[in-house]
């Protein structure tokens, strides 16, 4: 059961991926890209991540998504564009290939041991995934976490700084 | 059974195809969402890793990754549409002042 | 006791020096001209103290050390003089007609552009020279020997605005070069030869000392003398390397009396003298010196009979006389040929003098009348006697010597060669006659060019015939003094046989005489054989004389149809046998093929190549390089996966 669902999601988030490469009207690539996202929420469940899958949708498909439907809105470049909207596909599909085969030297087939680490699929049921995270977030990770705020909070700033209306 | 290496291999295909968008398209949203996947098959590989492992290092990763993505969304898109306004197009081949 | 020996080298070099670097500024032409007479003068003073302080010494070799100047291994090398009775007789010579030529340039330079420039070049002149006949060893001698090629080329170009006069400059110095690096190749033969035999030296009283060590009439003196006369042939302007001295008189008439007539071009003889003991070890080369010395005396002869420029007449004239000193060494008479040497300096420079005196006229005459015909063309002269007459008695007065008429110089020195010629033991009677032929024409063209020149109607074009003038004191003075030496200068070599005690030959005995004796040089024969031939000798100049006087005063019709009727001949000889034109076939055009083959082929190609070829390469790596900053971002991101793939893959695949 497990299986046909992993192997049809991954199915679609791969055909999704592709046409977020493929398609002339970026509104296409944008709609391609909110599934690609969905498509890897329910991996993340399927990883017992239930978190995780919410960030996902809420951060990515909901916020990052909507901002890049808008810009493409503003910029009113709807029409598709004229000519060539590619170019180096040689090179790229080449180096794309390559990519690919380097990088899938590092999965190896068989029996993959885990190396035991304390948080198992029972204590995940147990206490919860939200929980979990949010423990290592406070205790463990607090610096980081604030340090992420601040990121945040200039990155708005910069934002605003760089496309405001010269006046 | 899926293990590990399914996830891997996957994120690994979606990787590609991202790369492959980065390269090729001259829309410069559309690369950017190109990137947007290529980090989001790194989410995909931190998570089932972490899981595999059964530590949680690699989902508070993934956490911080996705704040650094939002951010860089947001400045990402204000630039383009500084350059829009500067250049009346978002053709990455007329973004050509990176040189001496 | 001859420590002051180093003035008379130094005086000249000290008159080239200030007049070198503060002759602009000295406008004055009769000081500058007057530095270096004195200085040449003050030299002859001290030539002349020092040839009566050897007269009187017993022991005639002495050896001046100055300093050293190099010591390499067992070989010492220094700064000596050498003074002997050869170089006694050579300074003095050197000196003394030098004095008299700095006179006269004074007066005939005077006008010139760059005047302090000649007195310059021709006291540095002097000081080669005199560092040439004074040189104690090979090394010093061969500085002197460069120095007088170099001063020859600057001296002959010293109009050098006009390319016939550079043109032959050049043809000298070449040419002399050529027989320099025989000199140096018999140098450097000699130095390994002795050096075998455990002798380390170049210095001439060391050289003569040991030459007993290296076989005599083997193959290795044999090169040895060769390559020293081939030397000398080139400096003397014998064949083959002859062709510069009448291109040669482009330069002013005081350089081709002093370099040409009197001092460099014995160079060659003096240098043979003062090797004698090796030349006489190898009969060989004193057999080809002879026939050198004999074939060259005739050539030159015969081309002179032709030529009608005054100056051209008496370059062939020196080189037909050189010819005869070179055969006088070659048949073992070496006193007789420096005798020679001396007599032909006095007349030589007279007659070189007069001529210039003349020339000067000329053009002064021409100049006046606004007219450009050649002021040196015998064609145009004529008649000049009255004009000139100092000119003309002294011009006579010498020329009587060189034709080899009793009494004078020249006939004592030349026919004690006739007489060494035919009756020396390495002498042959074939030389006898091709020189007596040669005397005979000898006295001929010399007979021509004074008869052209001073006797007859004044060929002259009519606006200028009258005003030819005497020319000033300057001039005359040494032209007198000249004339008068060589009437009486071959007083101090008169032979036995006509009475005299050959105080000359006896002087130079002590130079001479251990190689003329050790391979037994002598003419034997008896006193008849030797009356016979003087009287056959002077017949034949009279007769010469005769001639001359008939084709040139009585009718003067007569050489026009004689180069009628043996045209040809003419021709031939006029032209100089052709011998330039051969030498252009054989060597001045492959040369300059070869030249024109590398510019193009090979510097062109292959060196521009090399040079264009680095730009090239700067470039092309430039334009390979600028695609690393192109400013797509398409491009960087490319190079970015391309780094990750190569990483990645390195880490994954090793």
């Amino acid at each position: 059961m497990e299986i046909i669902l992993f192997y049809l999601v991954a199915g679609v988030a791969i055909t999704s991926a592709f046409f977020v490469v493929k398609c002339r009207n970026p509104i296409n690539s944008a709609l391609n890209l909110v599934t690609t996202f969905i498509c890897l929420a329910v991996f993340y469940i399927m990883l017992e991540s239930p978190f995780m899958a919410a960030i996902q949708i809420i951060v990515y498909a909901g916020a990052i998504m909507v901002l890049i439907i808008f810009v493409i809105m503003l910029l009113n470049f709807g029409q598709t564009v004229r000519g060539r909207y590619t170019h180096g596909l040689a090179g790229g599909g080449l180096l794309a290939v390559l990519l690919l085969l380097v990088t899938s030297q590092f999965v190896r087939f068989g029996d993959a041991p885990g190396t035991g680490g304390e948080i198992t699929s029972a204590l995940l049921t147990e206490v919860g995934h939200t929980e979990l995270i949010g423990r290592a977030l406070f205790l463990d990770f607090v610096l980081p976490f604030e340090i992420a705020g601040v990121l945040l909070l200039i990155a708005i700033l910069g934002a605003l700084i760089i496309a405001k209306q010269k006046v | 059974m899926i293990t590990v290496n399914h996830y891997l291999l996957l994120s690994a295909i979606l990787f590609a195809i991202g790369t492959l968008g980065v390269l090729t398209r001259k829309n410069a949203i559309v690369v950017f969402m190109c990137i947007e996947v290529m980090l989001n098959a790194v989410n995909l590989t931190f998570v089932a890793l972490s899981r595999h492992v059964g530590n949680m290092d690699g989902q508070i990763f993934v956490f911080f990754v996705m704040t650094v993505a939002a951010a860089e969304a947001a400045v990402g898109l204000a630039l383009i549409i500084a350059f829009y306004r500067n250049r009346e197009s978002i053709d990455v081949d007329d973004f050509n002042m990176l040189k001496w | 006791m001859y420590s002051n020996l180093w003035l008379i080298p130094f005086f000249p070099l000290l008159g080239a020096i200030v007049n070198g670097l503060f002759g602009k500024k000295i406008k004055n032409e009769a000081v500058i001209g007057g530095i270096a007479t004195l200085l040449m003068f003050l030299s002859f003073l001290v030539a002349v103290q020092n040839f009566f302080r050897l007269l009187g010494d017993t022991e005639k070799v002495h050896e001046i050390v100055l300093a050293s100047w190099m010591t390499v291994g067992n070989l010492q090398v220094n700064w000596e003089l050498l003074l002997d009775p050869l170089s006694a007789v050579m300074i003095l010579v050197v000196t003394g007609v030098g004095t008299l030529i700095h006179l006269y340039s004074i007066g005939y330079m005077h006008g010139e552009t760059g005047y302090y420039r000649f007195f310059s070049y021709l006291n540095l002149f002097a000081f080669s020279m005199l560092m040439l006949v004074l040189g104690g060893n090979a090394l010093v001698m061969f500085i002197g020997w460069e120095g007088v090629g170099l001063c020859s080329y600057l001296l002959i170009g010293y109009y050098y605005e006009k390319k016939s006069a550079s043109d032959a400059a050049k043809k000298a110095f070449v040419v002399n070069r050529i027989g320099d690096f025989g000199f140096l190749c018999g140098l450097f033969i000699l130095f390994w030869a002795l050096a075998g035999k455990g002798v380390w030296t170049i210095n001439f009283v060391e050289i003569a000392n040991n030459a007993h060590l290296l076989e005599t009439g083997g193959a290795l003196i044999t090169v040895i003398t060769l390559a020293f006369f081939l030397g000398a042939t080139g400096k003397s302007a014998q064949i083959p390397l002859f062709t510069w001295l009448p291109d040669a008189m482009e330069g002013p008439t005081p350089v081709s009396a002093l370099i040409h007539a009197a001092t460099m071009v014995t160079a060659g003889i003096y240098m043979i003298g003062r090797m004698n003991i090796l030349f006489a070890m190898a009969p060989s080369t004193m057999m080809t010196i002879a026939i050198i010395g004999a074939a060259t005396a005739f050539l030159a002869a015969t081309i002179g009979l032709a030529q009608n420029d005054i100056k051209r007449v008496l370059a062939y004239s020196t080189v037909s006389q050189l010819g005869y000193m070179f055969l006088a060494m070659g048949v073992g008479a070496f006193s007789a040929g420096i005798f020679h040497l001396m007599t032909h300096a006095f007349f030589k420079a007279c007659l070189f003098l007069g001529s210039g005196s003349v020339i000067h006229a000329m053009h002064h005459a021409y100049h006046h009348a606004h007219l450009h015909d050649d002021p040196q063309d015998m064609r145009n002269m004529g008649g000049l006697r009255s004009k000139m007459p100092i000119t003309f008695w002294t011009f006579l007065l010498s020329t009587i010597a060189i034709a080899g008429v009793p009494f004078f110089s020249g006939f004592f020195s030349k026919d004690e060669i006739l007489w060494w010629s035919f009756g020396s033991t390495a002498g042959h009677p074939i030389f006898w006659v091709v020189a007596v032929c040669v005397a005979g024409m000898t006295a001929f063209y010399m007979f021509r060019l004074v008869f052209m020149t001073f006797f007859g109607a004044q060929r002259t074009d009519a606006r200028a015939k009258d005003h030819i003038p005497e020319s000033p004191w300057t001039i005359t003075v040494p032209l007198i003094i000249l004339a008068f030496l060589a009437v009486v200068g071959g007083y101090v070599g008169v032979p036995e046989v006509l009475g005299g005690s050959n105080n000359f030959g006896n002087f130079l005995a002590p130079v001479f005489g251990h190689a003329q004796e050790l391979h037994h040089l002598s003419a034997h024969g008896s006193h008849a054989v030797e009356y016979t031939l003087i009287a056959l000798s002077v017949s034949i100049a009279l007769i010469g004389i005769y001639l001359a006087w008939l084709m040139y005063l009585k009718n003067p019709e007569l050489p026009a149809r004689f180069t009628a009727k043996f045209a040809s001949a003419y021709r031939f000889v006029f032209n100089k046998w052709y011998i330039d034109e051969l030498y252009d076939f054989m060597f001045v055009n492959p040369c300059k093929k070869l030249g024109t083959f590398l510019w193009r082929a090979f510097d062109v190609k292959v060196v521009d190549g090399l040079v264009n070829g680095c730009a090239w390469v700067c470039k092309g790596l430039g334009a390979g390089l600028r695609y690393t900053q192109t400013g797509y971002m398409y491009n960087y991101a490319m190079a970015m996966v391309v780094g990750v793939v190569v990483i990645v893959g390195f880490y994954v695949f090793s």
